[in-house]
């Protein structure tokens, strides 16, 4: 028999009265991988990582982790799992160590190992001078910090980060970028939600677009931006005169030309390397010159464009999002 | 953010052995006694502000009021810290509802403790807290002339009756706290509650003098019944009259009933309150 995926939800669903905040969403997370969930504001996001972590019991559907069902076996769930999520849980009025040893003492890790584990966290989030002071002096960077270095401190298997980087300047961000890249290096499972296609991007595997709680796309980074349109050849030509030439040789390896009026630059559809080389043989012979030539994929915001008909929301660019705009780096008194 | 670099290793997993209740309980109680260490402020309302109150009543009306067989601050100091224990109801309540808005709450419940821990720690700590203020109102009332008279077990025993209402109490509070969305809400809510409880009563004057409908209400408020026992286990005054009504007559009896009764009441709805606060 082989392990379970660390983690699956199947046909999981949570509706509010009428309202369905998730509606059938299915994926498989398999042992040291990481999942991004990417949609805009109010998809399910949070609500789906509830389910999963046993804090919301679903309406329909089947949540496991770690091999364990969520609504049957919640305990042992638990003791597989770090959640940090959307508002730092925190404690304000205890110290960072406090925060540490509270949680240290419900996951029932001993003494020993809360101090020695504790304080390597807190070196390695930069907390460590930080430690011994209440919690509500803290940015709203470190507030984050602490919280992630509270849900490693039982080392769990599969780690669940709500909106891990929302409100934190770009600096903050990409260092906890770093940090979540080393937690995967070391074997840990992620699932991050998020709302930047660039953070999706950057750090999973595979990628669940959510929106209005249904999975609208799934697929590694590569394939959703496949899926949004295919890859093209760039060229860009050193004088505009050769615009009518260089149109009429690629069309000859090309079934979509498309000339960028009052430009030097043409774009042809291709599907991938190979049609770039071929194109790029063709100029050579012909002796006309190019300044630039490439293949260019589509980002996934065109992606996130292509599928759910509207672009993600200018509100919810990173460090912007208006709930969290006072929990940036340096926001402490 | 600088981050200290750290080589991918393989990651040393230590033992997760899920705590006893009685561990992640006091975890919670730790945690809710650093609270009160560090805000003061929380303290106020059982202790400043009972002091305030019996100091109020000690020396601005209790001239006003005639209590029979006893000094008036002798009658006042029972009303005073039953008063103060029935505000442990508030005190959950405020700590339950703030933890639950702040995701606190649900942070807990992500980890591997007994269901139960939460509201377990939460009860203790408010109890703790209640006690406090008991027994600052104890030391207030030594200093401005209450005794214990009828000797320790008696004396011991009008404290253990205290507890056991401020443990009913506690799952009203759980009740409320579980229902509302917000601190104030919760404020507002207990305190419109609590003041007529504990001043229709014999708390602070005696129901005689009040017109019959009100004393009649007086007399059979739970908290009348625990304030009479209190009196008449310290030595602060006579038994009711003959005319009071029957939970008077029987004021010990009647405070562990009360106790009990509330408890059966509000401790299912409390839980089951909880529980569906807590399933989404
Ligand atoms: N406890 C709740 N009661 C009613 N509606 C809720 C509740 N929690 C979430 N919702 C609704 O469910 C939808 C999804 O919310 P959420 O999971 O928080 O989205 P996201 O995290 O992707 O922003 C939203 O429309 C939200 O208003
Ligand atoms: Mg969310």
């Amino acid at each position: 028999m082989t392990a379970p995926p660390a983690v699956e939800a199947v046909d999981l669903s949570k509706h509010f009265g009428e309202h369905r905040a998730v509606d059938g969403v299915s994926f498989v997370v398999p042992t040291g991988t990481v999942l991004g969930l990417l949609g805009p504001n109010g998809a399910g996001k949070t609500t789906l990582v509830r389910m999963l972590t046993t804090l919301s019991v679903p309406t329909a559907g089947t949540g496991r982790v770690a091999g364990f069902d969520v609504r049957e076996q919640p305990d042992l769930v638990r003791r597989s799992i770090g959640l940090t999520g959307q508002a730092a849980t925190v404690d304000e009025i205890l110290t960072g160590r406090e925060n540490l040893r509270l949680i240290g003492s419900l996951y029932g890790l001993s003494r020993a190992h809360v101090r020695r584990a504790g304080d390597e966290l807190l070196e390695r989030f930069d907390l460590a001078d930080a430690a011994d002071r209440p919690v509500k002096g803290y940015s709203g960077g470190m507030r984050r910090r602490l919280d992630l270095a509270v849900s490693l401190l039982a080392v769990p298997p599969i780690l669940f980060l709500d909106e891990p980087t929302t409100g934190l300047d770009p600096q903050s961000r990409s260092g906890l970028w770093d940090v979540l890249r080393d937690l995967v290096a070391e074997g840990t499972t992620l699932v991050l939600t998020t709302q930047y296609l660039e953070e999706a991007d950057h750090l999973a595997d595979e990628i669940v677009v959510v929106d209005r709680g249904r999975v609208i796309a799934a697929g590694t980074p590569t394939q959703l931006k496949d899926r949004a349109g295919r890859a093209s050849v760039v060229v860009t030509l050193t004088h505009a005169a050769d615009l009518d030439a260089a149109a009429a040789l690629m069309r000859d390896h090309s079934p979509e030309v498309h000339v960028e009026p009052g430009s030097r630059r043409l774009t042809a559809q291709a599907g991938g390397l190979r049609d770039m080389t071929r194109i790029a043989a063709v100029f050579d012979d012909s002796g006309i010159e190019l300044d630039d030539l490439g293949l260019a994929r589509p980002s996934l915001d065109d992606v996130f464009l292509h599928l759910t008909g509207h672009r993600a929301e200018p509100g919810t660019a990173p460090g912007t999002d208006p709930e969290s705009a006072p929990a940036t780096e340096g926001a402490a008194p | 953010m600088t981050v200290t670099q750290t080589p991918p290793r393989a990651p040393v997993r230590p033992e997760i052995r899920p705590p006893s209740l009685l561990r992640a309980s006091s975890a919670i109680v730790w945690r809710n006694l650093v609270h009160i260490r560090r805000m003061p402020e929380m303290l106020l309302d059982v202790t400043v502000q009972s002091v305030m109150f019996v100091l109020l009543f000690a020396y601005v009306f209790g001239g006003a009021i005639a209590v029979a067989g006893a000094s008036y601050k002798e009658f006042l100091l029972p009303g005073i810290m039953v008063q103060t224990m029935v505000f442990a109801s508030a005190v959950v309540a405020m700590g339950l509802t703030s933890d639950l808005q702040k995701g606190i709450v649900d942070r807990f419940r992500s980890l591997p403790v007994p269901r139960s821990s939460v509201l377990v720690g939460r009860s203790i700590s408010s109890l703790i807290h209640s006690s406090i203020g008991v027994a600052v109102m104890a030391v207030t009332g030594l200093l401005i002339g209450w005794r214990v008279r009828n000797g320790v077990v008696d004396g011991v025993l009008a404290f253990a009756l205290l507890l056991l209402f401020g443990f009913a109490m506690i799952w009203l509070g759980i009740w409320v706290g579980s229902l509302m969305r917000t601190v104030e809400a919760v404020q507002g809510f207990m305190f419109t509650v609590m003041f007529p409880l504990t001043f229709v009563a014999n708390t602070f004057a005696p129901p005689e003098s009040m017109p019959a409908w009100l004393r009649t209400i007086a007399e059979w408020n739970p908290v009348s019944a625990l304030t009479q026992a209190c009196r008449e286990l310290w030595g602060n005054g006579l038994p009711a009259p003959a005319d009071a009504a029957w939970p008077l007559q029987h004021p010990v009896l009647v405070s562990v009933g009360w106790s009990l009764l509330l408890t059966a009441v509000f401790a299912p709805l409390a839980v089951a309150a909880f529980r569906r606060r807590s399933r989404d």
